[in-house]
């Protein structure tokens, strides 16, 4: 039910998020979803994407890096509301968001919601229980 | 276990007055044969008859490196060639070579000396010793090995390189105990794994590292890798050799034989001693040796005195391993900054050799250290939150064992210069 997702440390340097997408089609990887965090110094990139390893591997090779951790992607129907349902649900079990972000999937209908939770196996027990749809990263792709 | 338990556990008063005798014949000896000091004596007009405690000695005159290159090749020898029977140089990477010389009754001495440091590794006579150390001019090779024989292990001098061989002798010959330096040991490490040998299935126990310095982070890789007792132990050609100081089994502090060397800790820029336990640089008098003394040799050594007494009941007075070079000594905001130990937090906290560089700078008339740390996995998160948990930490770390506050700038990996060797990893932008 976990979606591996990998993150790019980003020194605060102009260029950098171009370089780093270049590299990523050069080797024919696809990008999924992603968003950026940043600071006043530094920045954190995180991507999912068709080819993990792949990834991974021509990052590092240009000298990048990279971590790899598991979250959660929850499909809702795009719709008011879809995305407040979601969340008050966690916020009743006391689920603490550490970082989440969200796209829409090329029919327009569902949006796709990535989460990282402090306490990842109590979320999803949670979210199963109030019904929500927890999609894996092989379904991301076939978006 | 001790080798001369009577010396190292002599009580302090005694050992006190034991070393102000041999400090002043040491001081008398030298001012008559040695005529690089009794021109320094008569200049200063200091007499050693004078001298009444242990803290007079800071009215003398230091030795430094470059008297020993002035002197060149025998000039600063306290007896006459006859009475030499060892020469040794040191390598003269960082200029001039220089030569020092032992008397009959040094060997003896230095080979006690040496058996002490053994010894309070953990050594026994029961011991195969196998020594990685060069043999030559270089004290490191025939230092250990006078001691080992002294204290009547079994010797394997094996001497520096070819490491494959190193390791099939360690296993066929049953080798207990290996001498050599603390990087060389990882590289055996390594070499084992590559040739597919369990460490774990050899008989090694102990190790004794000296001769370059290496961080508590090593000693637990290496001890975790060779299944070992890890010891440091120290010393340098121009007092010595091996044997100056060595730690015990409690692994905290090296044991400065302090019957044999007077030491000082002193501020390198005001060359006062230095407050109890704080760093300074090391300088010492030899007490005993006949060919080759020094008087406050300037060792540039940085260390600093570990204040409380051991529970080995050894009543010399332990130093903390070399801490880096004086040379490198940093003064930011008027408090005096190592690089290796910013180097050495860093490496606690990533666990391998950290990549860094530090900036400093004047705003305001105010003094601002920098360090820009290279964002290797174990200190990347992709939670900010965690990030920046991670850079608080390690600014209140350094702030606390550096005595002063720091900013840290994570960088992207492989983004600062690397350097063969030791490199220049300041910048002082200080344009004072």
């Amino acid at each position: 039910m976990l979606v591996e997702q990998i993150a790019v440390f980003l020194e605060n340097k102009s260029g950098r998020l171009a370089e780093i997408t270049t590299v990523l089609a050069d080797a024919g990887v696809n990008i999924r979803a992603l968003s950026v965090a940043d600071t006043a110094d530094f920045g954190i990139l995180r991507l999912i994407v068709d080819k993990v390893e792949k990834a991974k591997e021509v990052l590092r090779d240009k000298g990048f890096t990279v971590g790899k951790t598991h979250v959660i992607a929850v499909e809702v129907e795009d719709r008011t509301g879809g995305l407040a349902k979601v969340l008050s649900c966690l916020k009743e079990a006391n689920i603490n968001v550490e970082y989440m972000y969200a796209f829409v999937n090329r029919t327009g209908e569902n949006a796709v919601l990535i989460f990282r939770f402090e306490k990842m196996e109590e979320a999803i027990k949670t979210l199963k229980k109030g019904g929500f749809t927890i999609i894996s990263r092989e379904q991301i792709c076939a978006l | 276990m001790y080798w001369q338990k009577e010396q190292e556990c002599l009580a302090r008063p005694d050992l006190e007055k034991l070393q102000l005798e041999r400090l002043v014949k040491t001081l008398k000896r030298v001012g008559t044969n040695v005529p690089f000091y009794r021109n320094k004596f008569q200049e200063q007009n200091l007499d050693p008859e004078k001298i009444t405690s242990l803290e007079d000695i800071r009215k003398f005159p230091f030795t430094m490196k470059q008297d020993l290159r002035d002197n060149y090749p025998y000039g600063l020898f306290a007896v006459p060639l006859r009475d030499v029977v060892r020469v040794h140089s040191s390598s003269g990477t960082t200029g001039m070579a220089t030569v020092v010389g032992y008397s009959k009754k040094d060997i003896v001495t230095w080979s006690n000396l040496v058996a002490r440091i053994l010894c309070g590794a953990g050594v026994t006579a029961d011991d195969v010793i196998q020594i990685a150390f060069g043999y030559g001019l270089f004290t490191g090779g025939f230092g250990l090995h006078y001691g080992a024989e002294r204290l009547g292990a079994s010797v394997i001098p094996i001497s520096a390189g070819n490491t494959k061989r190193q390791i099939q002798i360690m296993q066929d010959f049953k080798t207990t105990a290996l001498v050599c330096t603390p990087s060389y040991a990882l590289k055996m490490a390594d070499v084992m794994m590559d040739m597919g040998i369990n460490p774990n299935g050899l008989s090694l126990r102990y190790g004794l590292f000296g001769a370059e310095p290496w961080s508590e982070g090593m000693r637990k890789e290496i001890n975790e890798r060779l299944g070992i007792k890890a010891t440091d132990n120290y010393g340098l050609s121009e007092v010595l050799g091996p044997g100056v100081a060595g730690e015990c089994q409690q692994c905290n502090g090296l044991h400065v034989n302090e019957d044999h060397f007077l030491v000082e800790i002193l501020n390198p820029e005001t060359l006062e001693p230095v407050a109890p336990g704080e760093v300074g640089e090391l300088v010492i008098t030899t007490l005993t040796k006949e060919a080759f003394p020094v008087i406050r040799y300037r060792t540039r050594d940085l260390t600093r005195q570990i204040a409380e007494p051991c529970p080995c009941g050894r009543t010399f007075i332990r130093v903390s391993r070399m801490m880096g070079r004086s040379d490198d000594m940093l003064i930011i905001k008027g408090v005096n900054v190592f690089p290796t130990q910013i180097e050495s937090i860093l490496f606690d906290i990533e666990g391998t050799e950290p990549h860094y560089r530090l900036i400093v700078e004047r705003e305001n008339n105010e003094d601002k250290l920098t360090v820009m740390v290279e964002v290797v996995e174990s200190l990347f998160f992709d939670e900010m939150r965690k990030q920046r948990t991670l850079v608080e930490s390690i600014k209140r770390r350094m702030a606390s064992e550096l005595g002063i506050g720091v900013q840290i700038k994570l960088v992207e990996e492989r983004t600062l210069e690397r350097f063969e060797g030791k490199g220049d990893r300041v910048i002082d932008k200080r344009k004072l």
